[in-house]
């Protein structure tokens, strides 16, 4: 149990939020040519790190946007929050 | 050869005041090579090690563990056993291990206190009322022991739930697998440990994996916090933490680690006498041996390795619990705690070689791992030993995932994952 500071909304409890996974897995440009294999990799593979781990995050029960959250899931302490779109921190 | 548990050996000890029992497994340091090195001593990691010697003939083994045996999701779990899963595959993998059950106490010489007091579950709409009928009848032509009740019988078999048609999920029905049941989830390791260790198996203790070493698509062996372990086989069983594990080989694997919780009340005079599970309203609710009320709850949506889940979850289940069992409003909660489930996206496990000869894999059991124990040990053992899996575990491959051939148990199961 942890607060997410909602980049809209401001910090809020995270029962209001819903989790959406690992951030900036890319849609296939050409899914028409990706391979069984690539298909798998797209879809089902994560790297469901154990640390520092970029995630989606959707403010279901406030403003109902989506953002990313820079999150250690080792201990739950959030280190960053960013818009769609923009680039991650790199620190 | 270690002293048989029996009722004489029980009289003997108390001679000496119990003080003179010899120990159940050993606590040796690693040798520099083994033929098979299981990492994890949880009970599938344990039972794996207990079938590889027994049915394959392999005895130099180890099984590497971070922390104590059993000290992870072995001990932390509700301790259901059933097999009433849906799909032909699952039923035959989860059958398998509730057959092995059935004489594993003797099998072990260990008491794993295997309990077939019933497991039912509930339906609370129209379409889990269909949902669990059609689940009933795939279980009967699968050979798995089901029947389907009504309201009426559900409330004599159970006659603490309150089955009034007033409140806000309606109990409809339910289903009843009579052969499934509880187990004492710590005994399941040890037993296992202790035969394992009788067959000459290494259980190494605080003793973490750091590393994995790989001579291109072949594994080598393990760093460890205490050295280097040379071997050619390499199984991995650790649970919430397999992906972690897969990173150091170059693997990836189709996992997300989220916490799981449970809770247990203070111990009161027997009240309920079977399980009960409900999967609309995620509740479910047994008693323990020392009378505790045995609560599960469900899983946070999001990965976390903290082993602690959010409360508002333990609230939503709670709730749950209270309108279905109105006599437990007074109850207190003694202790709550969070383990590390590894879910896979179709809610199935995996049990199979990898890309890297030599490591293979048997994780994703997400939040039904327990009651699978002795059997995921047994194939996974084979899988071990033949480099091939059994027939049973064969469609439990990681290409699945590629293939799309997956087995999708999420919801069919009989409860949310």
């Amino acid at each position: 149990m942890f607060v997410i500071n909602c980049p809209y909304c401001g910090e809020r409890e995270q029962s209001e939020f819903k989790a959406g996974g690992e951030a900036h897995i890319v849609r296939p440009k050409q899914p028409t040519e990706l391979s069984d294999d690539q298909w798998a990799e797209y879809l089902f593979m994560r790297k469901n790190i154990k640390g520092i781990q970029f995630e989606r995050w959707v403010h279901t029960h406030g403003c109902r946007k989506w953002f990313n959250v820079v999150r250690d899931t080792s201990n739950d302490m959030i280190k960053a929050v960013y818009k769609m779109g923009e680039k991650p921190p790199t620190k | 050869m270690k002293n048989k548990y029996s009722f004489f050996s029980l009289v003997k000890n108390a001679f000496s005041y119990h003080e003179n029992w010899e120990k159940a497994w050993k606590d040796p340091e690693p040798k520099k090579e083994y033929d098979a090195i299981i990492i994890g001593g949880g009970g599938h990691g344990l039972a794996t090690a207990y079938y590889l010697a027994k049915k394959h003939d392999m005895k130099n083994i180890a099984v590497v563990e971070k922390g104590w045996i059993g000290g992870g999701n072995t001990g932390r779990n509700t301790t259901i056993i059933r097999s009433n899963y849906l799909w032909d595959a699952s039923a035959g993998l989860y059958d398998h291990a509730l057959k092995i059950w059935e004489g594993l106490s003797q099998e072990l010489n260990y008491n794993v206190m295997f309990s077939q007091r019933g497991v039912m579950n509930l339906a609370h709409n129209l379409q889990d009322v269909r949902d669990l009928k059609r689940r009933t009848h795939a279980n009967r032509l699968n050979g798995i022991d089901a029947v389907y009740l009504n309201t009426e019988q559900v409330k004599k078999f159970c006659p603490i739930i309150n089955t009034s048609p007033d409140i806000r999920y309606p109990v409809l029905g339910g289903t009843l697998q009579r052969r499934a049941g509880t187990a004492r989830h710590d005994a399941v390791a040890w037993g296992y440990a202790r035969g394992a260790d009788e067959m000459g198996v290494d259980i190494i203790q605080n003793c973490e994996v750091k590393g994995i070493k790989r001579n291109g698509d072949r594994v080598e062996g393990i760093e460890t916090t205490k050295g280097f372990i040379k071997t050619k086989k390499l199984g991995v069983v650790a649970a919430g933490h397999s992906s972690v594990i897969a990173n150091m080989a170059g693997l990836k694997l189709p996992l997300e680690s989220k916490p799981l919780q449970a809770l247990v009340s203070e111990p009161v005079k027997p009240i309920i006498d079977t399980v009960v599970m409900s999967n609309a309203v995620h509740a479910y609710v047994s008693q323990s041996d020392k009378g505790e009320l045995v609560i599960g709850a469900g899983t946070d949506d999001y990965v976390s390795y903290s082993q602690k889940g959010s409360h508002d979850i333990v609230e939503g289940t709670l709730n749950a619990i209270l309108e279905l069992y109105p006599i437990f409003s007074r109850m207190r909660m003694l202790r709550q705690w969070g383990g590390i489930v590894d879910i896979c996206p179709d809610a199935s496990p995996i049990i199979s070689k990898t890309s890297v000869k030599g490591i293979y894999f048997n994780c994703g059991w997400g939040t039904g791992g327990f009651k699978a124990t002795p059997g995921s040990g047994d194939l996974f053992a084979h899988t071990i030993a033949n480099d091939e899996p059994h027939k049973l575990n064969a469609a439990f491959n990681i290409n699945r995932f590629v293939s799309g051939d997956l087995v999708d148990e999420h919801g069919a199961a009989a409860v949310a994952h």
